[in-house]
């Protein structure tokens, strides 16, 4: 079985029906009699609805129903929530403005959702979108973060003057401003992290339906956490009780965290089935898409890094301008404070670090969660600051991160965290030999030689995932607990089902959950079926985000085996007629210690329902068993990963050149797939880094609003990535294992930036590193460095 | 509307059908092909790339009333009953797939690039013909490696995509 089992890099069991597009979108559902939904939007950043006039479009052709958000508060349906209290220094409550799922009386971003119409066709919808009549009272928009609070700016909610939603801190202001006070050398930088969409490849869509005979509805829709859909609509949004609300998730194509949240267009969807009586179909517009999925990032930041006369780090500091757009989405608050700040540590031993964030309302699309989430934006404030504090002070950038990194385990952050196990040195060295640092001397010169110009940038990154335990995040104002939910059916011919509240939309849990049973149970994965994705099938769980599937819902599998091996031991020394405690599992075997009686787990998982050879009232028939686990700790993956790249000083274009990356995701269940992994994490940061950023004019319209002007990662803007591993197991799950989804997102912003101001001799550059800002600050080279 | 016939995956397709309607929309709404996907709506992304007698297009940008009498092969029609095409063979093989949306676009936009580039084709090559196919969660380096393979494998298999156009 090992060959199956965790560490094994076994092919895929989804792949097969999506290579020969057998795969089941939301969009590829249809439901008998369905209809279509077509959102009309704010053409304007910022005003008061004056009026809205649907009698034109009630009167188009094939149009069933036209709704504003008067009929949505007629029939009681609440706002969209924020699951995530916040607390300003001050310790007043976050100020959060009410988020109708259809305006009422205003809109706050270019997108806002106006109105809904349903129609027969989707063509009618659209065409009866546009006979809708809105009267707007423009206001100013206001879309800088860094200007947003100041006086004189409109007001976007009555409920947050100045536009402010907290002012939060954490850490030891004293200790960090006399660290500074005293320190030998600071470091200091004016940081923007760049505002992404993040695009999953599938646009989000929502089908609603709702059976009048049995007063039941059901959604289908892109979620990466159906159940806390089904939470969210049931118990906040005043749908349905959730007995009556079946949530379903079939394949979903990609989350990086737009699809964790709960939003207007499903809420809508499932509402009106009922109104019209029909099932009502959404799918997003890629246009759509970019108005309204959250967007990620968008960080304005002045940090700083103190020193002594060794190059030891004293202290950090950081204030930051966080905006949250136009509405809390669904954890929008938590991502650039408890998901960011606790972060700033990085991988050094910093005695002291304080961090202050301003969550800002603007007019722009809410912003939340994208692939990283708080962490690429701490981890990029830290690696940023380490290089140039490096490169000041005359050191080299690898040997001065190794003399600042944490050495012993656990190691207690001054934010929050406790590291349980690492080992950065490992990390550090084996990236330095892949990437040939010894040799980047004479490739710079090779470089100079042809005319171009070579830089190499490092980024050694932690990130906290495997969010989390529940007391601890409660402690910090999330609104529900982080745990996973297992349950393992064992039928009678010893073929498994696994149901999970982990959601996977591309991570191939179908594989790896089967690989951890083949190990755990010894069944062969061709017997094992992994059902997720379904509040009717599985009963609660949290889903899939902040790389916790492995280590919280794996792990939940994990107990539940136990369990049915604890049971299966009773049901075969019945049936062996043996001591209880003289049973032994292994490689899928029950054998009786000292004795040659033995029985497959198929011939256990008989006997336990045929259950003619035990006391039922000793023990129950049937072999099915279930866990709620709940880590007792964050996991700490990090690493260090090396981008080298090479620019032509005429063009600004910039090439990769090489890109190595040494992981420590502690156990790996599949090294095939969580190379997988890193490779998606490293393009998308290096997105970020060189092509991604969302533009929005001075009167609050999306200028990068298709796939046309946002410049999405393509083949040919990426190299082939050198991957390898170290292995520190993590102690804090039985697995061992850390997380690998949002790794290369974390650690590669700053791997390249710092490869590009090597190579440009600048300490600086913004995100996105494009080739005309490239060429701009190529003009401001030195001349003899840029000709040489 | 529109009288369509046309041949898809091996198949005489008729249809009346608005003469609006886009390529991608016949086969996913009338003929329940939904292995195309549509990922945008500017034609970026690559997701519903089919093959139009033998060529790579995107579906999202041809009237299907201009395919009459073409021959269309989808994702679905690819594989030779329950053989799979060498193309699809090596994705699954080389892990070129994670959420699977872009999977066939990228497949049929593969294919195509070995039946113009041959068995020998390159990375560089690969990478610049991949421009119009977007993928979000692979970082390309998967699939870049899946196309190499699949391209060997094509050459020494028999008949390559024309088995399961036939």
């Amino acid at each position: 079985m090992t060959d199956q089992g965790i560490g094994a890099s076994v092919k895929r069991k989804e792949d097969l029906r999506f290579i020969t597009g057998k795969g089941q979108y939301v969009d590829d559902i249809n439901r008998h009699g369905q209809t279509y939904a077509v959102f009309a939007r704010s053409p304007v950043a910022h005003a008061t609805i004056n009026n809205i006039d649907v009698s034109e479009a009630l009167a188009s052709p094939g149009v069933l129903g036209v709704y504003t958000g008067a009929d949505l508060a007629a029939d009681k349906i609440g706002g969209l929530i924020c699951g995530w209290m916040i607390h300003s220094k001050d310790g007043s409550p976050m100020k959060a403005g009410a988020h109708p799922a259809l305006a009422q009386g205003k809109v706050r971003y270019v997108g806002d959702h106006v109105a809904v119409v349903i129609a027969e066709t989707l063509d009618q919808a659209k065409d009866a979108a546009a006979l809708i009549q809105v009267d707007y009272g423009e206001l100013p928009a206001v879309v800088d973060v860094a200007t947003a609070q100041a006086a004189g700016k409109a007001q976007i909610h009555d409920e947050a003057p100045g536009n402010t939603v907290y002012q939060w801190h954490l850490g030891d202001k004293d200790a960090v401003d006399a660290a500074f006070s005293n320190a030998a050398h600071v470091t200091k930088l004016d940081i923007t992290n760049n505002r992404l969409v993040p695009n999953a490849m599938e646009p989000r869509a929502a089908i609603g339906d709702y059976d009048a005979g049995q007063d039941q509805f059901t959604l289908y829709t892109t979620s990466q956490n159906p159940h806390v859909a089904r939470l969210v609509l049931s118990a906040f949004i005043g749908i349905a009780p959730e007995h009556k609300l079946r949530v379903i998730a079939p394949d979903v194509g990609g989350g990086f965290g737009s699809k964790i949240f709960i939003y207007a267009e499903e809420t809508v969807c499932i509402w009106a089935a009922k109104k019209i009586g029909r099932p009502v179909k959404w799918v997003a517009e890629r246009t759509e898409a970019f108005l309204a999925d959250a967007h990620g990032r968008d960080h304005v930041t002045t940090a700083e890094l103190a020193l002594d006369a060794s190059g030891k780090i004293l202290a950090l500091r950081a204030n930051t301008k966080a905006n949250l757009g136009a509405y809390l989405s669904t954890f929008a608050s938590s991502v650039p404070t408890y998901l960011y700040a606790p972060l700033l540590s990085g991988q050094y031993d910093i005695p002291a670090i304080y961090c202050e964030v301003d969550g800002v309302y603007t007019t722009t699309t809410p912003v939340d969660a994208y692939r990283g989430a708080g962490r690429p934006e701490a981890t990029f404030v830290v690696e940023r600051l380490l290089e140039v504090a490096a490169r000041q002070t005359g050191r080299d950038p690898a040997e001065f991160r190794r003399m600042n990194f944490i050495k012993s385990f656990p190691h207690q952050t001054p934010v929050i965290m406790a590291y349980d196990a690492g080992n950065y040195g490992a990390s550090l060295d084996k990236a330095l030999e892949m990437a040939d640092y010894k040799g980047l001397a004479a490739r710079k010169a090779a470089s100079a030689k042809a005319g171009k110009l070579r830089g190499l940038g490092f980024s050694a990154y932690i990130e906290a995932c495997g969010i989390a335990p529940s007391r601890a995040v409660g402690s910090l104002g999330a609104g529900v607990g982080l745990w996973e939910s297992a349950e393992i059916r064992v039928n009678p011919v010893g073929t498994i089902e696994v149901l999970t509240g982990s959601h996977s939309h591309g991570q191939g849990h179908e594989t790896t959950f089967a690989q951890v049973i083949a190990s755990k149970l010894g069944v062969p994965i061709d017997q094992v079926s992994i059902v997720h994705g379904d509040t009717d099938k599985v009963q609660m769980g949290m889903g899939t985000y902040g790389s916790r599937s492995g280590a919280v819902g794996a792990s939940a599998i994990v107990k539940a085996a136990e369990k049915i091996v604890a049971k299966g031991k009773r049901v075969a020394a019945a049936c062996m007629e043996v001591p209880e405690d003289s049973v032994d599992f292994e490689n899928g075997e029950f054998l009786g210690r000292g004795t040659n009686k033995k029985m497959t787990f198929g011939e256990v998982a008989l006997q336990a329902y045929v259950a003619h050879k035990f006391d039922p009232e000793v023990i129950e028939p049937g072999l099915k068993e279930g866990s709620f686990y709940d880590p007792k700790n964050f996991t700490f993956p990090s690493g260090v990963h090396i981008a080298e790249v090479e620019i032509d000083p005429d063009t600004g274009h910039t090439r990769i050149d090489r890109w190595t990356a040494v992981d420590d995701f502690g156990i790996l269940i599949n090294p095939m797939i969580v190379e997988g992994q890193v490779h998606g994490g490293i393009a998308q940061g290096v997105g970020q880094a060189m092509l991604e950023h969302t533009v929005y004019d001075e009167n609050g319209q999306l200028i990068t609003g298709s796939l046309m002007d946002y410049a999405m990662p393509r083949a040919d803007d990426l190299p082939s990535y050198n991957v390898a591993m170290t292995t520190t197991p993590c102690p804090s799950n039985p697995l061992g294992v850390k997380g690998c989804g949002e790794a290369g997102a974390i650690a590669a912003p700053p791997a390249v930036i710092n490869a590009i101001t090597d190579a440009l001799g600048h300490e600086d550059i913004a995100m996105p590193a494009t080739p005309q800002a490239v060429w701009r600050a190529v003009q401001k080279m030195p001349r003899k460095m840029a000709a040489e | 509307m529109t009288k369509l016939s046309l041949t898809v995956n091996g198949r005489r397709v008729a249809a009346d059908i608005d003469p609006r309607t886009l390529l991608v929309d016949f086969l996913r709404n009338d003929l329940r092909l939904t292995g195309t996907h549509v990922g945008c709506d500017t034609s970026q992304c690559g997701a519903c790339t089919v093959h139009l007698d033998g060529r790579s297009v995107k579906a999202c940008a041809v009237l299907a009333a201009s395919c009459e009498g073409a021959d269309v092969v989808t994702i679905e029609g690819l594989a030779s009953g329950t053989t799979l095409h060498p193309m699809q063979e090596a994705f699954r093989e080389h892990h070129a797939l994670q959420c699977g949306f872009c999977t066939p676009g990228m497949i049929m936009a593969g294919v195509d690039i070995v039946n113009r580039h041959g068995a020998s084709v390159d990375e560089s090559t690969i990478r610049k013909e991949l421009e119009g196919n977007i993928c979000r969660c692979t970082g390309y380096h998967n699939i870049v490696r899946a196309i190499e393979t699949g391209a060997a494998t094509m050459s020494s298999a028999q008949g390559g995509t024309k088995i399961a156009a036939e």
